[in-house]
């Protein structure tokens, strides 16, 4: 019996001294194609026996996508990229940093987190290589969202852009009414619409749970930058100009005009109010079933049709860009896009970062279908759908002035609260003045 | 499957070593030296205890308190959380409607389920009827919010309701109705999703009690001429007290701490915002972790006198018997 009492303090430290051992999870990177053309990445070096842990919110199939197209590299390079996608990163990304439990690489869905942990000290500015690679392959306006204080961090992966206008073709056709190419003539036609009294012209939905009123910030950036011009739209974002700015209040009573009146909205649902109430994914159904004639969302909107829908010119739907207010100073889009940025500077993090960076990259995974990117090296021919092929050609067009979501670049009192919050209470009636002061007063004041 | 295998065996290994540390010290308690013996076991029980307390419980209270005097950026910024929360017509809004949170809810839940839990007492089929009533206990909040989002559904008029209420308000040839949109009276529909929660618990723990009450008392009280709501009023309850204290207490601190509930249903919009959104919305959407503390710090302040009326009455009926 006496020696049975050692058993166990002898048994516990061998436990223990397991645990200690075996604690590390193991995770074999993405699944690795038989053979790849290893030229292309030669630039990149050998980094046999490292690892890269890249963390984002992309996941489900996009992330498997991701996975799929650095297969190549990881094979090339010998180097193994450990991801993780989760929708908590927005909040994850500061705790895990704060912790010391910061990835290699982030990937940011919005340049206003990022630029939090920039200033934070967190993140490593970007090497040469990759500077050069954004100042080829990317306009300077991109660069800029990458850039904060001075000093340049993240170059941007791949794109999506906003506002788009969904219709029907056929109802279009049947009705005999022309897309329109001003923001006068949309106007007249939703008017022409709206009188004719058969279906409403504007489907509108805002609900997205804690987020409910983002699709709507969408709208008053379309208007804002449409109206006011590139320098206004900066000037805004940037808190240069106040929030409630007579020339913002004249943009959100612009695009009250359809949205505040009960005769342009909601087809299918009901009063202006409904909009609030109404998924922002089914919003546009009612377009299918010739209960709305458009609906404002971006190209992500692509996603939200029933299976089967048929995307074309010609299809079941198709959109155009909401049209400029003055044709004349040609077509500004907004839009959005995820940077990437490293919170390590070792060899192999920043030939990640340089290889995300390049045309390679944007091509392979452009090819597998679903996202863009505003890569100028990327082929428009590359595109998967004819929208994707629609939209590369406006991200490269010379003649687009493009800017990124507001709300994605103002911080994140503004961007994800107040401003959402100031949508859902001017849908709920609270006039346009009083909103854009209530943004203004929660604006922070360091 | 490899992922798997491995997380597998890490929670084998981390349940293994706690195991063997429990009995390291479990061990080391038994072979003291027998002079102080007792204390030696005191402390070796209650030291894992008070160690997890600490880590888990006081140190993040007190930098909890700490992160309620300082701004966005981590300076300390003296009451200034508190200003705005007082001041701010938002903030106050949210102090306002969680009041009437706690007004409503624990008064309405616990008066339904008395009434409920008397009426069916002794009923035929009463196990049928209380599991009715207890059923939507089962329901998580969040869960619940997403069922009476659904009742509430609007669709404008003309167009078919996809939402039970207001499909019945047109049958009733009345206009359809935005529940959740205007302010004040939403609160009240969100609160009526709690009280429906909630009524479950308070039948099932007051019926218990009624049937505690001593047979003789009642039959005495009978006897004396009283008629059923005088036996009601000056027998059953008496003889509740105690466990209508629990049931309101219990209900008060659970409703000071609703989240879920608001989150799913408005997500703090419409003015239905409440301290415990507002403290999530604020530190981790706004990026405001100082008036998300200066808010758990008020909502604990106010849980606090609750709980320690609660123990003080539990206390005293410990002395009685």
């Amino acid at each position: 019996m006496k020696n049975r009492k050692y058993l166990l303090p002898v048994a516990a430290t061998g436990i223990l001294a397991l645990a200690l051992t075996a604690c590390s999870g193991s995770n074999s990177g993405g699944g690795q194609t038989a053979s790849a053309d290893c030229s292309k990445y030669e630039s990149y070096g050998k980094h046999d026996g490292k690892t890269i842990s890249v963390y984002s919110t992309i996941v489900d199939l996009e992330a498997t996508n991701l996975e799929k197209t650095w297969a190549a590299f990881e094979q090339c390079t010998g180097a193994t990229i450990k991801y993780e996608g989760s929708k908590e990163f927005e909040t994850q990304i500061g705790v895990r940093a704060k912790a010391g439990n910061a990835p290699d690489i982030a990937i940011f869905p919005q340049p206003g987190l990022m630029a939090d942990q920039a200033r934070a000290g967190n993140l490593k500015p970007a090497p040469k290589a990759v500077s050069d690679a954004v100042d080829k392959n990317w306009s300077a306006d991109w660069k800029k969202y990458g850039t904060v204080d001075g000093v340049f961090y993240t170059a941007p992966m791949l794109a999506n852009v906003k506002g788009y206008v969904w219709y029907a073709p056929k109802t279009f056709k049947d009705k005999g009414w022309d897309v329109p190419k001003t923001w006068d003539e949309m106007m007249e036609l939703s008017k022409k619409i709206a009188d004719d009294g058969a279906m409403k012209p504007w489907c509108a939905g805002f609900e997205s749970g804690e987020a409910t009123g983002w699709p709507g910030t969408d709208w008053v950036e379309d208007v804002v930058l449409r109206a006011q011009g590139p320098e206004v739209y900066d000037q805004w974002v940037s808190h240069k100009i106040p929030f409630n700015d007579p020339r913002i209040v004249e943009a959100l009573d612009k695009t009250g005009e359809i949205l505040l009146d009960d005769k342009m909205v909601n087809g299918g649902f009901g009063d202006v109010r409904s909009i609030l109430t109404t998924g922002f994914a089914q919003a546009g159904q009612p377009v299918l079933d010739g209960q709305c004639a458009m609906h404002h969302q971006a190209n992500f909107q692509a996603s939200n049709w029933p299976e089967g829908t048929v995307i074309a010119p010609e299809g079941d739907v198709w959109a155009f860009m909401t049209p400029p207010i003055d044709a004349s100073k040609g077509q500004t889009i907004t839009g959005g896009g995820e940077m990437v940025g490293a919170y390590k500077d070792t060899p192999e993090v920043q030939a990640f970062q340089t290889y995300m960076a390049s045309a390679e990259f944007a091509n392979d995974r452009v090819k597998l279908g679903g996202v863009i990117s505003a890569n100028k090296g990327l082929d428009p021919n590359n595109a998967q759908s004819e929208l994707d092929k629609l939209s590369i050609n406006l991200l490269q067009s010379k003649e687009t002035v493009f800017r990124f979501d507001g709300s994605d670049l103002m911080p994140g009192a503004v961007g994800s609260n107040s401003f959402w919050k100031g949508i859902v209470a001017w849908i709920n009636g609270t006039p346009s003045k009083e909103v854009a002061d209530s943004i203004e007063s929660s604006w922070p004041k360091s | 499957m490899d992922f798997i295998g491995g997380k597998l065996l890490q929670v084998v290994i981390a349940l293994a070593v706690f195991a063997a540390i429990i009995g390291l010290l479990m061990l080391l308690v038994d072979r003291a030296p027998k002079s102080a013996k007792d204390k030696i076991t005191v402390i070796g029980f209650l030291a894992p205890a008070a160690v997890l307390l600490l880590v888990g419980l006081v140190y993040p209270a007190v930098q909890t308190s700490f992160l309620a005097f300082t701004d966005s950026a981590g300076r300390l910024n003296g009451l200034d959380n508190f200003v705005w929360m007082f001041t701010q017509p938002e903030a106050l809004a949210t102090l306002r409607n969680t009041v009437i949170w706690t007004v409503l809810v624990p008064l309405l839940s616990t008066v339904f389920g008395l009434a409920y839990a008397v009426f069916i007492d002794k009923a035929r089929g009463e196990r049928i009827l209380k599991a009715l009533v207890f059923m939507p206990m089962a329901i998580s909040f969040v869960g619940a919010g997403i069922i009476w989002k659904l009742v509430y559904d609007y669709r404008g008029p003309g167009i078919e309701q996809t939402g039970v209420l207001n499909a019945l308000r047109v049958a009733l040839g009345m206009e359809p109705k935005q529940f959740l949109l205007d302010a004040p009276e939403n609160t009240v529909f969100l609160i009526i999703v709690m009280v429906w929660i909630q009524t479950g618990f308070a039948m099932v723990i007051l019926s218990a009690a009624i049937k505690g009450v001593p047979m003789e008392l009642v039959e005495a009280a009978r006897l004396d001429g009283a008629n059923p709501w005088q036996q009601f009023r000056n027998v059953t309850v008496p003889g509740i007290r105690g466990s209508l204290v629990v049931v309101l207490t219990t209900i008060t601190i659970a409703t000071l701490k609703v989240f879920d509930i608001v989150r799913t249903m408005t997500a703090g919009n419409y003015d239905t915002s409440v301290v415990a959104n507002e403290m999530y919305t604020q530190a981790f959407r706004a990026g405001e972790p100082g008036r998300g503390a200066a808010l758990a710090l008020i909502l604990f302040l106010m849980v606090l006198p609750i709980v320690v009326y609660n123990a003080r009455v539990l206390r005293q009926q410990k002395e009685i018997r």
